[in-house]
C-alpha cells in the first residue's frame, strides 16, 4: 500500500497554492507535514483525500490512479483542528457514524465502537452530546470517528492546535501509539517542529507551497538538505550568520568570533545556521566558543531559559537549560557548540552533512 | 475585588425609565383601566369588574376572528419556513451571487406594509390586475374581492412575497456559519445531501430558526396593514384577524371596554405561545 503524489499542482485563480510536488508515502508510516500556516498542508490533505482536485499532476494508491475519484469512494479519515462532531448525535452515534452509514450490522458497530472508545477513554461518557464535553473529549470522539472504520489514510490537520497545553501533551504521546498496529498510512499537518519529533516517522517540511525535503524525521531535523528546511523545522528559530573560512580557521565576518573547523569544505564565504540550544549560559561540548551578548528578551519556563540576544547586527536566540537569569539590557557571555554547527553554501544547500 | 459604589450612575437610566414609561406603561395601563370600566361621553367612567372580559371569551366573534387568525399563522409558518430554508439552501455562498441574492432578498422588507396591501390589491384585481387577469385568462374563475376562498390565497400569498425573505436571510446567516470542516467531515463519512442537512445544518440553524419562527409567529399573529389594505376584513368577515377585528370594535363601534379586554387577551395569548415556543426550543439548549 502507499500513496503517491505525482507532479501535483494546486492553483487557484492565477495564486498558486501546491507547487508541482511529489511525495511518496509508504504503508503503515506516519508522514508529518511540517510547515507554517498558508504552507499548503491543508490543500495538500484535501487533495490527498479528495475533497480538492489537483489543477495538474497525478495522484496514485495502491498502484491505481485514483486522481478525481470523489471521497466517498476512497476509504479515508481526516480531523480537524476544529472538533468536528456532529452536534445531535451522542458520543457513541457519533463515533459509529461511519460505520452507521455504510451499512455495518449493529453488533458489529457496537463492538468496534466499544473498543475504539476505550483506547480513547471515552467510554464513560458514550450517552453524552458533543456539547457536554471538554475539548480534549472532543478532539477524542472525532479522532474514535476516524479510528472506527478501518481506513488506508487517516489525515490529521492539526488535531491539537486548539486544545490546551496539559491535554496536548497527553494526546500527543498517544497518538503515535494509537497507529501503531493499523494497516493504514497516517498523515498528521502541524507547525510545531516538536510535534514532528515526538511523532517520529517521516517528515516532510514545507513552505509556502513547496515541499522542502522529505525523509526519515530524524534525518530531515539532523540534515536539513538545505537552509530552508532548516529554518522550518527548527522553533526557536534557527540563528543564521554569515562566515569566512580560511583553512581550519572560521570567522564570522561581521565580528571577531572564530573557531577551529573540521569541516572539509573549501575556503570561501559560507551561512551557518546554529539551533538556539547549541548557544548556551554555559560551555557545552568540546569545541564551544564564547560570543558575547547584549540581552534583549530572557523568558523563563522553569527547565528551560530563553534568550533573545544582539551583537552587532546579529538578533539571535539562545536556549539554556534550567533558569539562567538574565536582565535585559545586559551584557553577557553566551557559549556556541561548534560541533552542531550547519554550514550552507551560497545557494543555502547543506555542505557539513557528513 | 472591590467594586465601586457610585450612586450617581442611576442618572443614565432615568431616559430609559421614562421612554419606557411614556411608550409602554402608560398606554398600556390606559388600556387596562378601559377595560374594567364602561365609557360614557364626556370622560364620564362606570365601574364594570371583569364583564368585557368574560364577554369577549365567550363571544363567537373573538372565537370566530382568533381561529382565522391562528389558522392564517399555522399556514404561513408551514409555507415560509421550509421554503425560507429551501432558498437559502440554494444560495450561492461566494462570489457576485452573494450580493445580488442578499439585495433582492431584502428587498420585500423595505417596501412599507401598506403600499404592500396596495400593490397586491392591484395586482390582484380580477379585471385589470396582473396576477387576477391571467388566473382568470387561465380559467380560473378568481376574484379575491368576492370569494372568501380567493381572499385567503391572495393574503397568504401576499405575506409569503412579503416575509419569506427574512426566513432566507436568518436561515442564510446561520448556514454561512457552519464551518466548511463539518461538510468535508460529513463528505468523507460519505453521508448523503439529505443526512447532511439533517445531522449538521439544521442542528447547526437551530438557534437563528427559533428566532425566525417566533418573529413569523408574532408578526404574522398581529398583522394588520397588509390585509386592511388588501381585503378590508373581507369579503364580509371572512380575512378579519384579530386586530381588524380588534379595530373595528374600537374605533368603528366605540366600544372601548370591551375592545381594552379583548386587547389585552391578545396581548396575553401573544406573550403565553412565545414563552411557550421559547422554553420548548430551548429546552434541550438548556440540559447541556
Amino acid at each position: 500500500m502507499s500513496l503517491e503524489l505525482k507532479n501535483v499542482e494546486k492553483k487557484v485563480g492565477i495564486e498558486t497554492h501546491i507547487y508541482p510536488t511529489n511525495l511518496k508515502l509508504e504503508k503503515n508510516t506516519i508522514n508529518v507535514l511540517l510547515g507554517s500556516t498558508l504552507a499548503g498542508k491543508t490543500t495538500l490533505m484535501q487533495i490527498m483525500a479528495g475533497l480538492d482536485k489537483p489543477t495538474s499532476g497525478e495522484i496514485w494508491f495502491n498502484s491505481k490512479n485514483v486522481t478525481g475519484m470523489k471521497v466517498q469512494k476512497r476509504n479515508c479519515s481526516m480531523v480537524y483542528q476544529q472538533f468536528i462532531n456532529y452536534p445531535n448525535y451522542t458520543v457513541y452515534e457519533n463515533i459509529a457514524s461511519p460505520l452507521t452509514i455504510t451499512g455495518v450490522d449493529s453488533n458489529q458497530i457496537k463492538q468496534r465502537v466499544g473498543k475504539v472508545a476505550e483506547l480513547l477513554k471515552l467510554s464513560a461518557m458514550l450517552n453524552k452530546k458533543p456539547d457536554e464535553l471538554s475539548g480534549g473529549q472532543q478532539q477524542r470522539t472525532a479522532l474514535a470517528r476516524a479510528l472506527v472504520k478501518d481506513s488506508d489514510l487517516i489525515l490529521l490537520d492539526e488535531p491539537l492546535a486548539n486544545l490546551d497545553f496539559k491535554l496536548r501533551e497527553e494526546l500527543r504521546e498517544e497518538l503515535p501509539k494509537l497507529f501503531e498496529d493499523r494497516d493504514c498510512i497516517v498523515v498528521y499537518a502541524t507547525t510545531e517542529p516538536s510535534d514532528a519529533l515526538m511523532i517520529g516517522g517521516n517528515t516532510a517540511t514545507l513552505l509556502e507551497g513547496k515541499v522542502i525535503q522529505y525523509g526519515k524525521t530524524l534525518d530531515v531535523y539532523s540534515k536539513p538538505e538545505n537552509l530552508i528546511s532548516a529554518k522550518v523545522f527548527s522553533d526557536p528559530p534557527m540563528n543564521i550568520a554569515e562566515i569566512k573560512k580560511e583553512g581550519s580557521t572560521c570567522k564570522l565576518t561581521n565580528n571577531n568570533v572564530q573557531w577551529k573547523s573540521s569541516v572539509k569544505i573549501k575556503d570561501g564565504t559560507y551561512k551557518i545556521g546554529i539551533r538556539p540550544h547549541n548557544i548556551t549560559t554555559y560551555k557545552e561540548g568540546n569545541n564551544s566558543v564564547e560570543i558575547n551578548g547584549k540581552v534583549q528578551i530572557s523568558e523563563l519556563s522553569g527547565s528551560e531559559s530563553l534568550i533573545h540576544f544582539t551583537n552587532g547586527n546579529l538578533n539571535w536566540v539562545s536556549l539554556s537549560n534550567g533558569i539562567q537569569q538574565k536582565n535585559v539590557g545586559d551584557d553577557t557571555k553566551l557559549y556556541m557548540n561548534t560541533d552542531e554547527f550547519l554550514y550552507f553554501d551560497q545557494n543555502n544547500r547543506l555542505v557539513n552533512n557528513g | 475585588m472591590n467594586k465601586t459604589i457610585n450612586q450617581k450612575a442611576w442618572f443614565f437610566v432615568i431616559p430609559v425609565f421614562v421612554l419606557v414609561a411614556f411608550n409602554a406603561a402608560i398606554p398600556l395601563m390606559t388600556v387596562v383601566n378601559y377595560s374594567f370600566q364602561e365609557t360614557f361621553g364626556n370622560n364620564v367612567f362606570a365601574w364594570e369588574g371583569t364583564r368585557w372580559f368574560k364577554q369577549i371569551l365567550l363571544s363567537e366573534r373573538f372565537h370566530a376572528a382568533l381561529g382565522r387568525q391562528i389558522a392564517f399563522t399555522f399556514i404561513i409558518l408551514l409555507i415560509q419556513i421550509p421554503l425560507g430554508i429551501g432558498i437559502a439552501l440554494t444560495m450561492p455562498k461566494k462570489g457576485w451571487g452573494v450580493p445580488v441574492c442578499l439585495i433582492l432578498m431584502s428587498m420585500p422588507l423595505l417596501i412599507p406594509w401598506n403600499v404592500v396591501g396596495a400593490m397586491w390589491n392591484i395586482f390582484a384585481l380580477p379585471d385589470i390586475g396582473f396576477l387576477g387577469h391571467s388566473l382568470n385568462g387561465l380559467g380560473f374563475d378568481y376574484n379575491f374581492t368576492q370569494q372568501p376562498g380567493d381572499a385567503w390565497f391572495t393574503t397568504i400569498l401576499m405575506d409569503v412575497w412579503h416575509w419569506t425573505s427574512l426566513v432566507v436571510l436568518l436561515s442564510y446567516a446561520g448556514l454561512n456559519s457552519i464551518q466548511p470542516a463539518y461538510y468535508q467531515a460529513a463528505e468523507i463519512d460519505g453521508a448523503s445531501r439529505w443526512a447532511t442537512f439533517r445531522y449538521i445544518e439544521l442542528p447547526k440553524m437551530k438557534k437563528v430558526l427559533t428566532l425566525a419562527i417566533l418573529l413569523r409567529f408574532m408578526d404574522s399573529f398581529m398583522i394588520y396593514t397588509e390585509p386592511f389594505v388588501l381585503t378590508g376584513g373581507g369579503p364580509g368577515n371572512t380575512t378579519a384577524f384579530l386586530s381588524i377585528d380588534l379595530v373595528k370594535m374600537a374605533l368603528g363601534q366605540f366600544d372601548l371596554g370591551p375592545a381594552a379586554a379583548m386587547s389585552l387577551i391578545y396581548f396575553f395569548i401573544v406573550l403565553l405561545v412565545c414563552w411557550v415556543f421559547y422554553n420548548l426550543m430551548m429546552k434541550n439548549e438548556a440540559k447541556s
